[in-house]
């Protein structure tokens, strides 16, 4: 094996018990205040919760603690998982999240004693909607997938307002997984995109497909391969000469903040999430935040509430929440979506400000394009096309030896990085998709690039000791098919 | 830019190594009237004292320091301290989803304990690892039993959270999935007369929550009788959590209990927050578990034969079946997951007991004391830390005291439940002292 660069070095893990393994009888991790009313009879009472942990609260903290050091995060090192923007998550944005007032708020509490808050989420959509170029917003999608879900459904309410609702929803053969799923929940048929060489619309396809029948088109801008769709406005204007809408998804917005607005390239419906491009913390997988923001046309559809802006004062206006919206699609999740991340996002934004969100902007593009130049040779280019914030590689020359985009991504680890995101887009065979972001110094950089040239090379000299990584791990490559035969999802008794 | 590591001179070295003079050079083959040619209307960068000052501002524009008594699916329960010291560690916050296992032990392990405290709190069989909240949660359960049967029409408990209910109907507006909703007895609870009416062989899913959203508590195994009666599941839906410490689980019972449950997690020290983030989870029998959406983890060995847990059964999901997932759902609200795992672990099966108990006992002294003092407390039937007082006026009218007062009473009723009059939904729990108590009794009886 290599020597490790500097970068990584061996050290001791602690081992830690499942909680259940830990726990001990009539161990207690909590206290409450003595109760200063009379006890009153419950009607019914639940057996004993059998086999729930007891534990101690120093034993709680180890547990977790020992446990939070078997993972890898954006604080760790690089993580340049691609599509996901692994930036770094400032504290100050925790900080503020729990202020007393703000964490501790009721969604239903009175709206004049919730000033505060909804003046923060009008910030937000008011700041959102600068950078997306976008007339109207909505911020109570839960995620990005709940936010294209949110979307697809206000594009049917409009068709159907228009008395023609059609039946198919176009979807690139690059799209993430989400976006067709999204399609079949909202009620619509999904008929696949091809890509073109250059690795965006097919325009011939996409005038083929195009017909009467079509919704929308929904469209990843920068795509999943990291390339800007340059024939965008000839994209939209076809799908709204023959009587559809344009749907984007936002998933690469931190290639475009304060570069290219969405709204001014003919987009109609689009979401963002705010876990990635706008730094709310990514917590193990989740929660994100999809706000979904709209052209005009499309505003007497958003779920309610509608944050509006009451001129009633002679001030700034006033926050309130529209109930009165008889066009709208309704609710689609309890209160006002994900508040906490609202909070972290604006108090991003206005830790960068306009400088700042461009000057990301153009870093993290630089980065992606700096990690392609000094990869090409060793690795195969998936498309020739500039590439915008993340650059897809493939397997394609180590293949030949054994060596998938799998076993690199394992091998990475061994080197003291966080690998890239494996096999996607599924349009690359053996994709390696590499998104630094704006967080990656050119030192991280440079170490990566040295790390991926080492395992390039020993794919060629020692395959095995890539198809058998990583090797310096607390476990080595799990049996997942086992896993998934024979599913084990709970711990029992022994 | 504090946070961006690289300097102006680096920035020109790469361009250089790129053969590039400027960063504009990066985007010229965007199409020239994509570009947008001036600076955003945004304040430039502020510091971090400015940032907090403005969330410090906000925060007291909204009602810091009241008691307040609203519940209604957002609960007040205390949130001890370790729980965001731990959940503050980047390990967790700053990680991603556990795609490669090697690297995210951590977060793979505490899914599979929380999928296992979960089972065991609810007497069911298996759990998934979190979806986005309660109300997405009864929509992704209508879905599943949906599937399982073969059905379409949903039988819905109007004593559900209305906001859940809205949900339902918003998500499942483009497909045909009748909803019947079935109204509640003079006790306040579910019309057993009205359900038994309403189901029938195309029914896929009876729904009901418990404790209900009048705050009574509604029996889970006659309303598993009246659904599996023609072959429909039951869905329990549960807003908090605390009450599981106590009350009797929404268990599978063999086959004749609940067969989904839907439930928030909020309750179990996740901050209330202004309505999120949250966690749901839904939880159901091994014999559905490949019609269950969301994230599962399961265990597994390694080529050493050492016990490590990954993502499991992903063909049901979205990104290897596209179209034809069980759900588009991606996330499991992790961090939030994580934050109600340490609640669980620390309070522990007595602890929770107790807080339930407190609770439950807490509601129960301001009904009585309202009675006492002359109001009229609604539904008769048992209860958890929720119930209903009817107002001789309107809570509009009590408002300007009850803020001078710092004191927030409770839900008015009106807008989903018009037929109540002038009632108001109060929930009472652990972080509600005596006083606190004394004084909204006072303020809402008042002549």
């Amino acid at each position: 094996m290599n020597p490790l660069p500097s970068r990584a070095a061996r050290h001791i893990v602690q081992n830690e018990p499942l909680l259940f393994e830990v726990s001990a009888p009539g161990k207690r991790g909590s206290q409450l205040a003595p109760l200063d009313v009379p006890i009153a009879a419950p009607p019914a009472v639940r057996g004993a919760i059998a086999g729930f942990p007891e534990l101690s609260e120093l034993e709680v903290i180890r547990h977790y603690t020992r446990l939070s050091t078997w993972n890898y995060g954006v604080d760790t090192g690089l993580y340049p998982l691609g599509s996901c923007t692994m930036k770094y998550n400032a504290r100050v944005n925790e900080l503020v999240s729990r202020l007393e007032g703000l964490g501790d708020a009721h969604p239903l509490q009175p709206e004049h004693l919730s000033r505060g808050a909804l003046a923060i989420m009008q910030q937000l959509s008011r700041d959102l909607l600068e950078i997306t170029g976008m007339a109207a917003i909505t911020l109570q999608p839960a995620a990005g997938a709940q936010g294209e879900l949110t979307g697809i459904l206000m594009i049917r309410a409009a068709l159907s307002a228009r008395g023609d609702a059609r039946r198919t929803v176009l979807i690139p053969d690059s799209a993430h997984g989400t976006n067709p799923a999204t399609a079949a929940i909202a009620g619509y048929q999904v008929q696949n995109l091809k890509s073109n060489p250059d690795g965006t619309v097919d325009m011939s396809d996409l005038n083929r497909l195009m017909n009467g029948e079509v919704a929308a088109l929904m469209l990843t801008n920068p795509n999943t391969l990291g390339i800007f769709e340059e024939d965008i406005h000839r994209i939209a204007d076809l799908v709204h000469e023959r009587g559809g809408l344009l749907y984007m998804d936002g998933a690469n917005m931190n290639a475009l903040v304060g570069r290219s607005r969405p709204g001014d390239f003919g987009v109609d419906v689009m979401h963002l999430n705010l876990h990635k491009t706008f730094s709310t913390p990514h917590g193990g997988g989740g929660p994100g935040s999809g706000p979904v923001a709209v052209k005009r046309e499309l505003e007497p559809f958003l779920p309610i509430p509608v944050l509006v802006t009451r001129h009633d004062g002679g001030d700034d206006g006033r926050p309130d929440l529209d109930y009165a919206r008889p066009h709208s699609i309704g609710r689609v999740r309890a209160f006002h979506g994900n508040f906490g991340m609202f909070t972290r996002a604006l108090a991003y934004i206005m830790a960068n400000g306009c400088d700042g969100l461009k000057q990301t902007t153009e870093d993290a593009v630089l980065n992606a394009n700096y990690l392609r130049q000094k990869l090409e040779g060793d690795y195969a280019i998936a498309y020739a096309t500039p590439s915008m914030h993340e650059v897809v590689l493939s397997d394609a020359l180590q293949a030949p030896h054994g060596v998938h985009t799998g076993d690199i991504a394992k091998r990475l680890i061994d080197y003291g990085f966080h690998p890239y995101t494996v096999s996607f887009p599924l349009v690359v065979r053996g994709a390696m998709m590499i998104e630094p972001t704006e967080s990656a110094s050119r030192a991280d950089l440079d170490d990566f690039i040295a790390a991926m040239r080492a395992i390039a090379e020993e794919a060629r000299t020692q395959p095995e000791l890539v198809t058998s990584a990583p090797h310096t791990t607390k476990i080595s490559r799990l049996d997942e098919a086992a896993a998934a035969r024979r599913p084990i999802l709970r711990w029992r008794p022994a | 830019m504090r946070f961006l590591p690289t300097s102006d001179t680096i920035r020109g070295q790469m361009l250089a190594d790129l053969g590039l003079n400027h960063a504009d050079e990066l985007f010229s083959h965007i199409p020239e009237y994509c570009r947008l040619q001036r600076p955003l209307a945004i304040p430039p960068g502020q510091s971090e004292a400015e940032i907090v000052r403005y969330f410090r501002q906000a925060a007291a524009a909204n009602a810091p320091g009241f008691a307040s008594f609203l519940g209604a699916g957002a609960y007040h329960h205390f949130r001890p301290a370790h729980i965001d010291m731990l959940a503050g560690r980047g390990e967790w916050f700053t990680a991603y989803t556990p795609y490669q296992p090697e690297i995210s032990q951590g977060t793979l392990q505490s899914i599979f304990e929380f999928q296992t405290m979960v089972c065991q709190l609810t007497g069911q069989e298996v759990a998934n690892a979190g979806v986005y909240d309660g109300s997405t949660a009864l929509h992704e359960a209508c879905m599943m039993a949906a599937r399982i049967t073969g059905r379409s029409q949903l039988v819905v408990a109007r004593t559900i959270h209305p906001q859940y209910r809205e949900v339902l109907h918003t998500l499942t507006r483009y497909r045909d999935f009748p909803l019947v909703e079935v109204g509640y007895a003079a006790d306040g609870r579910l019309d057993a007369t009205a359900l038994a009416a309403a189901v029938s062989a195309s029914t896929a899913a009876v729904a009901v929550q418990s404790p209900n959203f009048f705050g009574t508590i509604e029996e889970w195994q006659a309303a598993a009788a009246a659904a599996h009666a023609h072959g429909a599941l039951l869905i329990a839906v549960v807003t908090d959590p605390v009450s599981l410490g106590l009350l009797p689980p929404p268990a599978a019972d063999g086959d004749d209990g609940v067969d989904i449950v839907a439930m928030e997690m909020q309750g179990f020290g996740i901050p209330v927050g202004f309505g999120g983030p949250y966690a749901g989870v839904l939880a159901t029998r091994e014999k559905f578990v490949r019609n269950l959406p969301g994230r599962l983890v399961g265990e597994a060995r390694d080529r050493e034969g050492r016990r490590g847990f990954v993502l499991t059964l992903s063909t049901r999901e979205q990104h290897i079946r596209r179209e034809k997932a069980t759900s588009n759902i991606c996330t499991n609200e992790a961090l939030c997951v994580l934050m109600a795992s340490i609640f669980m672990a620390t309070y522990g099966p007595e602890g929770l007991r107790e807080l339930a108990l407190q609770n439950l006992s807490k509601a129960a002294y301001a009904a009585q004391a309202l009675q006492a003092a002359g109001a009229e407390v609604l539904f008769p039937a048992p209860r958890f830390h929720e119930f209903v007082v009817r107002l001789k006026t309107p809570l509009e009218t009590l408002q300007p005291v009850l803020t001078r007062e710092r004191i927030i009473a409770g839900l008015a009723l009106a807008r989903h439940y018009p037929e109540l009059g002038n009632a108001l939904l109060v929930c009472v729990t652990e972080t509600a002292t005596r006083a606190d108590i004394d004084r909204l009794v006072g303020l809402l009886t008042k002549p």
